[in-house]
C-alpha cells in the first residue's frame, strides 16, 4: 500500500488516515524494525485558517500533512526519528536512523518498557462541520464577524476589525511491536477577533473555541468585542496596587492552566516545586486553595473531549489535582510513578509532553458574570490577559498585563474605562483569594473555565497600550 | 504584481532556462536528505506548481519547496532525556487573484500533488476577494537566480550523537562538582533548511541554513529554597565549530557556581537605580522593545488580534519625527550579519538581504517591510524596495513579515562593561535573559536577568536577587545616557520568536553593547504571599 495515493485532494479533511489505513502503514514500518522494542507514532492533519485586519481578509491558508515518528529501544538505549517522506525507502531510513541513534546513545537509567496492549475509553471528538470548513465558509464567517462589529461599533465611527479563524481535523496513531495499538481523531475551531475604535483609545476582544464549528457564533463574537471597544474608549489611569478583580473565563484561563508545570511530582520530591514540603515529601492532601476550587482533567467529559492516551499509548483517566482547595495529585511519569509507587497519570514521559494530560476543567458556581459584577462595591473588570511570563517558580509568581476590555466597578455597575495594568501575581494566591466563582464556560476546545472574583489582585504599574 | 499571458510564459521560460545553470553563492549545498531528490526535480516541481497557479487564475505566484532536518539531545545530569532527529519536506504555494492572497501546502511532493496544492491557493484567494477593502500591490523586483549556503566549518548534523552527547555530560559533570548543586540541564537544538523559491517574476534560488543553539541550566538547593541559573549560550547561524568555542565542559562550573551563589544573594530593594545591562541581558530588551514596535505589519494593524499593535504608529507621525533615544542611539536592521540567525542572500520573496537604520542618531528612521508593505510608507520614506523581511517558518506556513537582525551599533569610545561600572554611583548590573514580558503595543515592559549585582561607588560590591526593571519603552531609551564601544559588542538571540496566526517561529539575533539607563524602576519578584 502506498498511503499518498490515498490523497484525492491536497486540502480538505477526507485526507486524515483511518484506524484500518494507519494500522497498516504501522505495521508496514515496524516490518522494517530490527530494534528490540520499536514504537510508531503516525499523526495526519488538515488544517484551515482565515486571518483578517482592517476590515478584509490578508492571508488564507489551507495545510495536510501525515508524519511518522520512530521510537527505537535497544536494550536501555532510546532515540526517535521523524519523517513525512512516506516512501519505503524513506521510511526505512528513519526507522535505521532511530536505531542507530539508539545505539549510539548512552543507557538511559530511568527507560521504562514499551507498554503492551491496552484499552481506552471511546471518545467521540471528532465533527465533521469542523472538520469540512472550507474556505468559503470560512470567508462568509470572518465577513459576518466584520459586519456585525462594524454596525455595532458605528457609534465610534469606523471601527477596525482583526481576527482569525482555524479549524484543525487530526488522528494520531499510536503502535509498538509489544501489540499495543491506539487511534483517536479530533477536530477543534477556534474563532477571535478584536475591534479598535479609529481614534485609536478603545480596543475590544472576544473569542470562542470548540470541537464543533457549529457552536461558534461568529456575529455574537463580533458584536462582543465592537460593544467593548467602544465601552472601552478614553481609558481613565487609576493608581496601580491591590484590587478586587472580576476576571472574565479567558482571563481565568490565561492564569489556571499555567499551574500545570508546577504540579510535576518529581520536582515536588525533588525540592524544586511549590508543592515541596520543606524536609522533603510534598503538600499532597493539604489544603493549598480555597474550599470552593476543584480542578480535574478527564478526556471523557462531555465538556473536554481529549485524547484517552498520551505519547507513550498510557491510558489517561480523570484525575482530580485539587479538590475542594485540597491538592489531591500531582502529574507522574511512568519512571517516577514507578518509583514513588505512585499512578503515572500521563503526559510525562518520553519525549515532550507534561502539564496536564487529559483536558482541564476549573468547576463553576451557579453566578453569570453580569451577577459577579453586580455583587462587586469596587472592583476591576478583566477581558483577559497578555504577555504571562514566570517570574519565580517557588511561587508560581507571574507577570503579564490587561488587555482589550479593563473596566472599572463601582457599586455593582461597570462605570469607567480603565488604562491597562502590568500585574505581578500568582494563581496560587489568587486561588486562596476567592470571593466568587462564577458559571463555568468552554474557553476553547477541552478547556472549560469559570469566571472568578478575588480580592487583592497585585497591579504594578500602568500601561499606555490600548 | 499583475501578469499576463506572456509574462507567465517568459517567467516560465526563465524557470526552466536556469535550472540547471545558477550562480553559486558559497559553497554548493549538498542536498541534505539521504536520498535528496536532485535539484531539477524540485525545480520542476516548483516551476509545476507555478504553471497550475497560473493557470488557474493566479497574477503571481511563489512557489516554497522547504527540506527541513532537525536534531535535539537533551541531558540532565548522567543521563540522555532525548535524543531526536526529523526531517520535513514539502511545498507551499502562494497565489495573488484580484489583488487577494491564498496559501496552500502540501506534503505530497508529485507532479499532481503541487499542482492540486496550487490551485487550491487560487481558490483560497478567489474566497478571500470576497472580504477585500484594498487590493495587494507588491514592490517591484529584479528576479534573481542562485543558490547560498550559511558559512560554517562542519556541518552540525553530521557530528555524530556520540560526539554530542559526550560534550554535554562533561558540562553536567563539571556542573555538579559545585555544593548545592543538585540538577544540571544542557541540550543542543541544530537545524538544517534547504529552501528552493521560484517565483512568476523569474527568480528561482535554493539556500541553505545552518542554525545551532545550545543550552546549559544549573539548579542549587538550599534550605526550603531553590536557585536556577541559565547561561546566555547564545544561538547563531554557525557551524559545530561555534559549540565547540563555547567550551562547556570547561566552564560549565563557573556557571553552576553562580546558581549556588543566588541561594545567599540579597533580595533587592526596590527603588530607582542606574540600571547597567550586559549584552546578555540587553539583546532581548531590544528584540521586544525596537524589533517587534518596528514592523509595519503590526503598525498597521495587521497584528491586532494576536500580537498587538505598536506606539510606533501611524507611520506619518513617526517617521523622522520620533525621538527614540540620544543622538548616539543607531539601530540598523540587517540580515547579512555574519554569524546571525536571520542572515540570508535572499528573503522569501526574492528580496535582496538588507541592511538599513531604523533608528538613525536616536530618531526613527524606517520600518521592517516585505513586497506587500514598501509602498504604503515610500511616500514617507522615499524607499520603493522592501527591506527583505518576508520569511516563513515551514514550507506548510505562508511568508509575511518577520524581523530582521536588530541591532544597537557601537558607540565610538571603546569602553566595556566594567567602564561603565566604574562610572556608576548606584546601580544594578543585569545579565543574562531572565523573565520577559511587554504590552501590546511595546509601552510598558518588565524585564529580569539571571544574575545581578549590586554596584555602589563605582564597584560592584555583592550579588542581588528577585530583581526586575519596569519602565516604559520612550522613557527607557531615552534615559540610556552611556553605551560601549566596538570591543565590547556581543551577538544573542533567538532561535524562536512567535509570531502570527497561525503562530509560526523565526530565528533572529540581536547584536549590542553594554549601556546604562539612568534612574530606572526596580521591582522585586520574590513575594511570598
Amino acid at each position: 500500500m502506498r498511503p499518498r495515493s490515498l490523497f484525492s485532494s491536497t486540502a480538505s479533511a477526507e485526507n486524515l488516515l483511518s484506524a484500518e489505513q494507519a494500522k497498516a502503514l504501522a505495521t508496514r514500518i515496524l516490518g522494517m524494525a530490527k530494534a528490540d522494542e520499536t514504537r510508531v507514532v503516525i499523526d495526519s492533519g488538515w488544517t484551515g485558517n482565515t486571518r483578517f485586519a482592517g476590515g478584509e481578509i490578508t492571508t488564507s491558508g489551507e495545510s495536510n500533512d501525515v508524519s511518522v515518528s520512530i521510537v527505537s529501544t535497544i536494550g536501555k538505549r532510546r532515540a526517535s526519528s521523524s519523517t513525512n517522506v512516506l516512501e519505503d525507502a524513506s521510511l526505512r531510513r528513519t526507522v535505521d536512523l532511530a536505531e542507530r541513534l539508539a545505539k549510539l546513545s548512552p543507557e538511559d537509567p530511568e527507560i521504562m518498557p514499551e507498554l503492551g496492549s491496552q484499552s481506552y475509553a471511546p471518545v467521540r471528538s471528532f465533527i465533521d462541520a469542523t472538520a469540512n470548513l472550507g474556505a468559503e465558509t470560512r470567508a462568509a464567517a470572518a465577513k459576518r464577524v466584520i459586519e456585525r462589529a462594524g454596525e455595532t461599533g458605528h457609534a465610534a465611527g469606523d471601527v477596525f476589525v482583526a481576527g482569525y479563524l482555524e479549524a484543525n481535523a487530526g488522528t494520531r496513531a499510536l503502535a509498538n511491536n509489544k501489540g499495543l495499538f491506539a487511534y483517536h481523531r479530533s477536530t477543534d475551531a477556534n474563532l477571535s477577533t478584536t475591534v479598535r475604535t479609529p481614534d485609536g483609545t478603545g480596543s475590544g476582544w472576544a473569542s470562542a473555541g470548540a470541537r464543533n464549528w457549529s457552536a461558534i457564533d461568529p456575529a455574537a463574537l463580533g458584536a462582543r468585542a465592537a460593544q467593548k471597544a467602544v465601552a472601552s474608549r478614553n481609558p481613565t489611569a487609576i493608581e496601580p496596587g491591590m484590587y478586587t478583580v472580576v476576571l472574565e473565563p479567558q482571563a481565568v484561563a490565561d492564569l489556571v492552566p499555567i499551574l500545570g508545570g508546577a504540579f510535576n511530582a518529581r520536582s515536588a520530591d525533588e525540592g524544586r516545586s511549590p508543592f515541596s514540603k520543606r524536609g522533603g515529601g510534598t503538600k499532597v492532601g493539604e489544603k493549598i486553595a480555597d474550599e470552593r476550587v476543584t480542578i480535574y482533567s478527564d478526556p471523557t467529559d462531555a465538556e473536554l473531549l481529549a485524547s484517552p492516551f498520551d505519547q507513550e499509548g498510557l491510558p489517561i483517566q480523570r484525575r482530580v489535582w485539587i479538590e475542594n482547595g485540597v491538592l489531591k495529585n500531582l502529574t507522574y511519569s511512568r519512571y517516577w510513578a514507578q518509583k514513588q509507587g505512585a499512578q503515572p497519570t500521563g503526559g510525562g514521559g518520553g519525549f515532550g509532553g507534561g502539564g496536564f494530560p487529559g483536558g482541564l476543567k476549573m468547576m463553576g458556581g451557579t453566578k453569570s458574570l453580569d451577577e459577579l459584577i453586580a455583587g462587586t462595591q469596587r472592583g476591576i473588570l478583566v477581558t483577559h490577559f497578555f504577555y504571562i511570563r514566570s517570574l519565580d517558580q517557588r511561587t508560581v509568581m507571574l507577570t503579564g498585563l490587561t488587555r482589550d476590555g479593563t473596566f472599572l466597578i463601582e457599586n455593582g455597575k461597570i462605570t469607567k474605562s480603565l488604562k491597562n495594568f502590568r500585574w505581578n501575581e500568582s494563581p496560587l494566591f489568587m486561588l486562596n483569594k476567592i470571593e466568587e466563582i462564577g458559571k463555568a464556560e468552554p474557553t476553547s476546545a477541552g478547556q472549560v473555565m469559570p469566571a472568578i472574583r478575588a480580592k487583592d489582585f497585585n497591579f504594578t504599574s500602568l500601561s499606555d497600550a490600548v | 504584481m499583475p501578469t499576463n499571458r506572456r509574462d507567465f510564459v517568459k517567467a516560465s521560460a526563465a524557470i526552466a532556462a536556469v535550472a540547471g545553470a545558477r550562480a553559486a553563492f558559497g559553497q554548493p549545498a549538498p542536498g541534505f536528505l539521504p536520498n535528496p531528490p536532485s535539484d531539477s526535480v524540485v525545480d520542476d516541481l516548483a516551476l509545476e506548481a507555478l504553471n497550475a497557479a497560473q493557470a488557474a487564475g493566479a497574477s503571481y505566484a511563489d512557489a516554497r519547496i522547504g527540506r527541513y532536518r532537525r536534531q535535539f539531545v537533551s541531558t540532565r545530569e548522567r543521563n540522555v532525556t532525548g535524543v531526536n532527529d526529523s526531517e520535513s519536506y514539502g511545498i507551499g504555494v502562494r497565489a495573488l487573484v484580484k489583488g487577494s492572497w491564498g496559501f496552500a501546502s502540501t506534503s505530497t511532493m508529485t507532479k499532481e500533488g503541487v499542482g492540486r496544492a496550487a490551485q487550491e491557493a487560487v481558490r483560497l484567494a478567489k474566497a478571500a476577494n470576497a472580504v477585500q477593502r484594498r487590493p495587494v500591490v507588491l514592490a517591484p523586483v529584479s528576479p534573481v537566480k542562485g543558490t547560498w549556503r550559511t558559512p560554517i566549518k562542519r556541518d552540525p548534523i553530521d557530528v555524530p550523537i556520540e560526539e554530542k552527547v559526550a560534550l554535554l555530560l562533561a558540562a553536567n559533570e563539571a556542573a555538579l562538582k559545585v555544593g548545592k548543586v543538585r540538577f544540571v540541564n544542557s541540550g543542543l537544538q541544530l537545524l538544517r533548511e534547504e529552501k528552493t523559491l521560484a517565483t512568476t517574476d523569474g527568480t528561482l534560488v535554493t539556500q541553505t541554513y545552518v542554525r545551532v543553539g545550545p543550552q546549559f541550566s544549573a539548579t542549587a538547593i538550599g534550605d526550603g529554597d531553590f536557585q536556577s541559573y541559565n547561561e546566555e549560550l547564545a544561538p547563531r547561524g554557525s557551524g559545530w565549530e561555534y559549540i565547540e568555542s563555547l567550551n562547556m565542559p570547561g566552564n560549565a562550573e563557573k556557571w553552576a557556581t553562580l546558581a549556588a551563589e543566588k541561594l545567599s544573594a540579597k533580595s533587592v530593594e526596590v527603588g530607582r537605580y542606574d540600571l547597567i545591562l550586559d549584552p546578555t541581558n540587553l539583546w532581548l530588551t531590544i528584540h521586544e522593545s525596537i524589533g517587534h514596535p518596528t514592523e509595519l505589519d503590526r503598525a498597521m494593524g495587521y497584528e491586532a488580534n494576536y500580537a498587538g499593535t505598536s506606539f510606533v504608529a501611524p507611520p506619518e507621525k513617526y517617521i523622522g519625527k520620533f525621538r527614540y533615544g540620544k543622538d548616539f542611539m543607531n539601530i540598523q536592521g540587517d540580515r547579512t550579519q555574519e554569524d546571525s540567525l536571520s542572515r540570508t542572500m535572499w528573503d522569501d520573496e526574492g528580496v535582496p538581504a538588507d541592511k538599513w537604520l531604523i533608528i538613525k542618531k536616536g530618531m526613527f528612521n524606517d520600518y521592517q517591510t516585505t513586497r506587500e508593505q514598501a509602498s504604503w510608507i515610500s511616500s514617507l520614506t522615499g524607499v520603493k524596495k522592501s527591506h527583505g523581511c518576508s520569511f516563513a517558518d515551514s514550507w506548510s506556513s505562508v511568508q509575511f513579515q518577520r524581523m530582521p537582525n536588530v541591532s544597537l551599533l557601537p558607540g565610538d569610545k571603546d569602553i566595556g562593561l566594567d567602564d561603565i561600572v566604574a562610572a556608576t554611583d548606584k546601580g544594578i548590573v543585569v545579565k543574562n535573559r531572565g523573565s520577559w514580558s511587554i504590552d501590546h503595543q511595546r509601552f510598558n515592559f518588565q524585564f529580569s536577568g539571571q544574575v545581578f549585582y549590586e554596584v555602589k561607588g563605582g564597584k560592584i560590591t555583592g550579588m542581588l536577587k528577585d530583581v526586575a526593571y519596569q519602565s516604559r519603552t520612550p522613557d527607557f531609551w531615552n534615559s540610556m545616557d552611556m553605551i560601549g564601544g566596538p570591543k565590547s559588542y556581543w551577538l544573542g538571540g533567538s532561535f524562536g520568536d512567535g509570531k502570527g496566526e497561525p503562530s509560526q517561529s523565526n530565528s533572529v539575533s540581536h547584536g549590542c553593547v553594554p549601556a546604562r539607563f539612568k534612574e530606572v524602576n526596580i521591582v522585586n519578584t520574590g513575594r511570598t504571599a
